[in-house]
């Protein structure tokens, strides 16, 4: 993985000149430009909203720019869809894999091909593609049965069987274990000095100072800077980023009294669903005053997991336990008059109504809280009231308590429901990947608050697949893998390496 | 006993022929993630238009034209569904009501003619089989169309690309879009070749099973069509199986009330749709065999983005 200093004459593989693309009310792409050269892994850094996918879609035909040039081994083209830049030998792993899932490895391969229909052959041809470049995959596995680092080993096999000159990649890491990421370095490497230029979209520094030989970084849809990563710290790309200084939280100690107040003995769920995980006999408890992260990839579980304790479905009545009292038969509102506090994933269309007021969403929770009742009717001036102060004192950017939700970005959504939630002063918090697809300032904000609530004596549990999020905010970390919890272990007796083994487990996703 | 038994067998066929037709075109049109409830309306407009070409062209032309008409009457479905992106069982149900009114307004100037059918074919060789030859390889040609259709449905669906693109577009078609395929155009042809292929069934009704335009005379056979696509899970092989059944069924209680059974004929009429169902029902419990199946878009406007 040497540098490409190739003489002059060689053109880019790839250069774009000054591309422009608007939105109604934005500008994703303003004057962009940046050359990869062949064999080249060249980095495009930048926070959500920066403009990246957007600028990727440019490259894979799915938009057309609005100005500016693409230049293409010297020469100017027009990718007009996808199937134009997969001519050009463009192949593209998409951040949300574009798979089947009730068709095998190989169909779903052989969709993106052209040539001859020959299941057989292709079997074949898979089967050494993925050896040669370390990507073991069953052609004849359904892809629903894939973990999903398998999934994503399918995307790059199938890019790779294009034999494409340029491969972008799209947050790949982001469901990826520690080792399964190092893996994918050496793929990625190994094509890079076969010739192949690799694009890299990230927001993760220190994957981008490991692999990347170029950078260039964005920020609110112009090129903030192009540089060599390796020769950066973190904290000057990061000030290239997003402008200033990375954000840190800090985790006072906790001196209350620690007695567990969210509680789960031997949870088991069957699903019959087999696009869906079961549970096998998941034990945990959350005492007052700690955070406790579950690390794991979505799919094995989480979300059944997730659903078993915000009671949108139940179970055996001690098999979840709050303060000590049975709550398993209760339903999701019958818990919350207990003191449990449920932020969700998806944040439009469960943590909030898309449609609705800040202020009418504030009351979709927040009904129970007295001080919104007179005479034992919901107050609306009070939840006009009770929203603002919640906008105010989490800094939610927004038209004010009348702003429908759907107006909002991703980062101050979060804060509003994690806000709303907060405000009601439960006795357990659980909140599912609570920074996911959020800016980095705000993403410390959430961070520093589910660590202040818990100083102060609530029990507060965290679901994410982000490992750095719970290593930095996690006094215990268990792992949720095939439907299994690991015991939560303090912060300071594991690190990322042991956690992404156990993230492994039962998925042979480390094999 | 088994001299008496051919001909009951040999009319089953016959009778559950509509039902292959207009099944294996929704069939196909479901795994391309559209469900088109017109199945009715379009087996009727099929129906007329097949009757009236065979006054001038034959049975052929019959079949034909149905062909046509079908794939036409679908047409305006396609552009409400697919490129209007309205809810497509409402507008199937408008399709169904608008083949039962076309039908019947044009059907009014043919209703006391008759054709006169189209004699069985003895297929040399297989039909001296003893037992199945005389129950498969006796029937009209387009009896042996429909085995065709099958064969050509089923290969096409398991064996060749464009059958993984039809499932591919099915359950997922923001995938098949990132990929480079043109789903609407996709649903369009498969909506279409089930408009065609229940067109068939309507002009096999007018002109062979019985050679004369009744009113509304698919007699609900395009709902069995789309409740046997469901039960069979989306798979060709168990369509057929469904499709003799009740095709069996329905000869059966005419035999029984022909010896008298002691039932109401109503009760009796009802027989075919409850056991097909039953063991449709019953042969489609594994929850994951439906699953795996069913085509994951099915009923879901999808609307090109990007």
């Amino acid at each position: 993985m040497s540098v490409p200093l190739s003489p002059p004459e060689i053109p880019p593989r790839l250069a774009l000149w000054h591309v422009t693309k608007r939105y109604p009310g934005v500008v994703a792409n303003d004057d962009v430009s940046l050359a990869v050269m062949p064999g080249e892994i060249h980095a495009v850094l930048g926070e959500n909203g920066a403009g990246k996918s957007t600028l990727m879609k440019i490259i894979y035909g799915a938009v057309q720019a609005d100005e500016g040039h693409l230049v293409w081994n010297g020469q100017e083209v027009r990718i007009a869809n996808p199937a134009a830049a997969r001519h050009l030998g463009i192949g593209m792993v998409f951040q949300h894999f574009q798979l089947f899932d009730t068709l095998t490895v190989v169909e779903n391969i052989a969709l993106a091909l052209e040539g001859r229909f020959d299941l057989k052959t292709l079997a074949l041809q898979v089967r050494a593609v993925s050896e040669k470049y370390g990507l073991p995959l069953d052609p004849q596995r359904l892809v629903h049965s894939l973990s999903v680092g398998e999934r994503q080993r399918v995307e790059i096999v199938r890019c790779l069987l294009q034999n494409p000159q340029l491969l972008i990649l799209d947050e790949p890491t982001s469901v990826l274990t520690p080792q399964a990421v190092r893996k994918l370095f050496d793929t990625l490497r190994q094509l890079a000095s076969e010739g192949v230029s690799i694009l890299y979209i990230s927001h993760k520094l220190d994957e981008i100072r490991e692999l990347c030989d170029r950078a260039t970084v964005m920020r609110g849809g112009k090129v903030t800077g192009e540089t060599d990563p390796r020769q950066e710290s973190a904290a000057s790309l990061a000030r290239m980023m997003i402008g200033r200084e990375l954000p840190v939280c800090s985790a006072p100690p906790y001196h209350g009294e620690r007695r567990p107040v969210l509680q789960v003995q031997g949870l088991n769920f069957r699903n019959e669903d087999p696009f869906c995980a079961s549970l096998f006999d998941v034990n945990l408890s959350v005492n007052a005053g700690e955070v406790v992260g579950i690390a794991g990839i979505s799919g094995n579980g989480q979300a059944e997991l997730l659903a078993a304790l915000s009671g949108e479905q139940v179970s055996r009545p001690d098999a979840v336990l709050i303060e000590g009292a049975p709550v398993g038969h209760l339903h999701a509102g019958q818990r919350r008059n207990r003191g449990l506090a449920f932020v969700p994933e998806e944040r439009l269309g469960r943590g909030a109504v898309p449609a609705m007021t800040l202020a009418q969403n504030y009351l979709l929770t927040a009904h129970r809280q007295p001080s919104l009742r007179r005479h034992g009717l919901i107050s609306r001036t009070r939840a006009r009231e009770f929203a603002a102060r919640c906008i105010e004192r989490f800094d939610v950017r927004c038209n004010g308590v009348l702003a429908a939700a759907r107006s909002l970005s991703g980062g101050n959504l979060q804060k509003f429901i994690v806000g709303r939630e907060v405000m009601q002063e439960p006795k357990v918090m659980i909140v599912a990947q609570p920074t996911w697809g959020v800016d980095v300032g705000a993403s410390a904000f959430l961070r520093q608050t589910l660590l202040d609530i818990a100083r102060s004596g609530v029990a507060v549990l965290v679901i994410s697949e982000e490992l750095e999020e719970l290593f930095e905010i996690c006094d215990r970390i268990g792992v949720l893998a095939g439907g299994r919890l690991s015991e939560p272990v303090p912060r300071e007796e594991t690190d990322a390496e042991q956690i992404g083994l156990l993230m492994a487990g039962t998925q042979q996703q480390a094999a | 006993m088994i001299e008496q038994l051919i001909p009951i067998l040999a009319t089953t066929l016959a009778a559950a022929t509509p039902l292959v037709f207009a099944g294996l075109g929704e069939l196909v049109t479901e795994k391309s993630g559209v469900i088109n409830l017109g199945v009715e309306g379009m087996m009727l407009v099929g129906a007329i238009a097949g009757f009236a070409a065979a006054l001038h062209w034959g049975v052929a032309g019959g079949i034909v034209a149905g062909a046509v008409a079908g794939a036409l009457a679908a047409l305006p479905f396609c552009f409400l569904t697919l490129s209007l992106g309205t809810n497509q069982p409402a507008t199937g149900l408008a399709l169904t009501i608008f083949g039962i009114g076309l039908s019947a307004f044009i059907g009014q100037f043919y209703v006391s003619q008759s054709l006169p059918g189209l004699q069985p074919y003895a297929i040399p060789l297989l039909s001296s089989i003893p037992l199945l030859g005389p129950v498969f390889f006796e029937q009209s040609a387009v009896v042996y169309l429909s085995y065709l259709a099958f064969g050509l449905v089923a290969w096409m669906l398991a064996r060749t690309r464009w059958g993984l693109i039809l499932r591919a577009v099915g359950e997922s078609p923001e995938a098949a879009h990132a990929i480079g395929y043109h789903v609407i155009g996709i649903r369009y042809a498969a909506t279409c070749f089930g408009g065609a292929m229940a067109g068939i069934a309507g002009a096999y009704l007018s002109t062979v099973y019985t050679p004369l335009w009744v009113q509304n005379m698919t007699a609900g056979r395009g709902w069995i069509a789309v409740a046997l696509v469901v039960f069979a899970t989306w798979k060709p092989a168990r369509l057929m199986l469904g499709a003799y059944l009740f095709g069996g069924m329905t000869i059966l209680q005419l035999h029984a009330q022909g010896f008298g059974v002691d039932l109401p004929s109503q009760l009796l009429a009802a027989v075919p749709y409850v056991a097909t169902i039953l063991v449709l029902v019953l042969i489609s419990r594994d929850r994951k065999v439906l699953l795996l199946n069913l085509p994951a878009s099915l009923g879901k406007p999808y609307i090109s983005g990007g």
